[in-house]
């Protein structure tokens, strides 16, 4: 064959990669890489009208009370301030406080790494154990508070957990977070981070008074 | 220098035939991963941050409520509004529209539908509230306030 026949068999292959270009681009604009990422919360079953919720008893001081006002300020434990630094740590020490743990509290405590066992303070004033109904976070908004201050407390109080829970096997926070059980040592990590240390969080109808 | 010149000729051809190649590959990267938006947002979306993120881990499950300021305020207002699937439903729709995503499960998954609330970071507790005791309503309490990640500043 003679130059000319070679040179007709050879398809142009030069604004190939032009148009693939264009067109990645186009897909590089569009594409919103679709983030299913939040904040979980479980709400709580729903009341009877019939039936009155049931009274369970809590002394003040098992529970954290966190006020935010239409504002967005914050009253934490009758304290205001407006800005929600520190205040994981608080809720660190108040749920590990072991104020006045009964015999299973004092097994939980015995359990707990040495770091976490350093952060009890034993104060008569702050939680008595962080086992159901010994420690718990209250939230409560107005109905005029921004869902993004609402949003930011839950992340701190959320934070607080997910490190105790990590520090228990040995993990940081963050990595104890990204654990999504779906194998079974996933799955033994997680429950035993959060074995006997439930994540109570009550979150309160909000008020009505100036929205 | 002549003999230098040559030398140079040579060596500046990029071979540039495995280009598309390379960029096909990309291509194709986006168009599997991209997923068209099957409907349109008719509110305002500025989704707030946060640290503390964890995903779902199944896909199928999720249902998205997204609430904020309708984008055409002289058709809907300005007050915050409540969409579901494509159309703008009232805060008392909600238990009806939950059972319809749950209808759209298998009898297994049903309980464990998972709400994801895309809210808007300018709208306030009240309608949020709402939308929770209507979803404690419906028995489908497992809640998820969808944000992006905040790079923490310490």
């Amino acid at each position: 064959m003679g130059k000319r026949g070679r040179m007709s068999q050879e398809v142009n292959a030069g604004s190939m990669a032009d148009i693939a270009f264009l067109l990645l681009i186009f897909f590089l604009v569009t594409t919103t890489i679709a983030s299913d990422k939040g904040i979980m919360n479980i709400l709580p079953p729903k009341q009877d009208p019939n039936q009155p919720p049931p009274e369970v008893e809590l002394n003040e001081r098992n529970i954290f009370n966190i006020l935010i006002n239409l504002n967005d300020d914050l009253l934490v434990e009758g304290e205001f301030r407006n800005s929600t630094d520190g205040l994981s740590d608080e809720i660190k020490r108040f749920v590990l406080n072991f104020g006045n743990p009964d015999e299973d509290a004092v097994a939980l405590f015995n359990s707990l790494p040495p770091s976490l066992r350093g952060m009890a303070e034993q104060s008569p004033e702050s939680s008595d154990h962080p086992m159901s109904g010994g420690a718990v976070i209250s939230i409560k908004t107005n109905r005029g508070t921004s869902y993004e201050t609402y949003l930011e407390v839950l992340d701190e109080v959320k934070k607080a957990y997910f490190e105790i829970y990590g520090e228990r096997v040995g993990l940081t926070g963050e990595e104890y977070r990204a654990l999504t059980g779906q194998s079974a040592a996933e799955k033994e990590l997680m429950d035993r981070g959060k074995e006997n240390i439930p994540m109570a969080i009550s979150i309160a109808e909000p008020d009505k008074i100036g929205s | 220098m002549s003999k230098f010149k040559k030398k140079t000729k040579a060596d500046t051809n990029i071979p540039t035939s495995a280009l598309p190649d390379i960029i096909f590959m990309l291509l194709f990267f986006f168009m599997v991963t991209t997923v068209l938006r099957e409907q349109e947002i008719l509110v305002e979306q500025k989704i707030p941050q946060a640290t503390q993120l964890q995903k779902i881990q199944k896909k199928t499950l999720i249902s998205y409520l997204y609430v904020g300021k309708p984008k055409n305020t002289s058709l809907y207002g300005s007050e915050p509004r409540i969409q579901a699937n494509d159309v703008l439903i009232n805060t008392s729709d909600i238990v009806l529209w939950v059972n319809q995503e749950k209808d759209n499960l298998s009898e297994a998954e049903r309980d464990q539908i998972w709400i994801s609330l895309k809210a808007d970071r300018d709208v306030k507790m009240g309608p949020i509230s709402d939308i929770q005791f209507e979803l404690r309503e419906a028995d489908a309490r497992k809640l998820m306030y969808a944000s992006v990640g905040r790079v923490e500043n310490n």
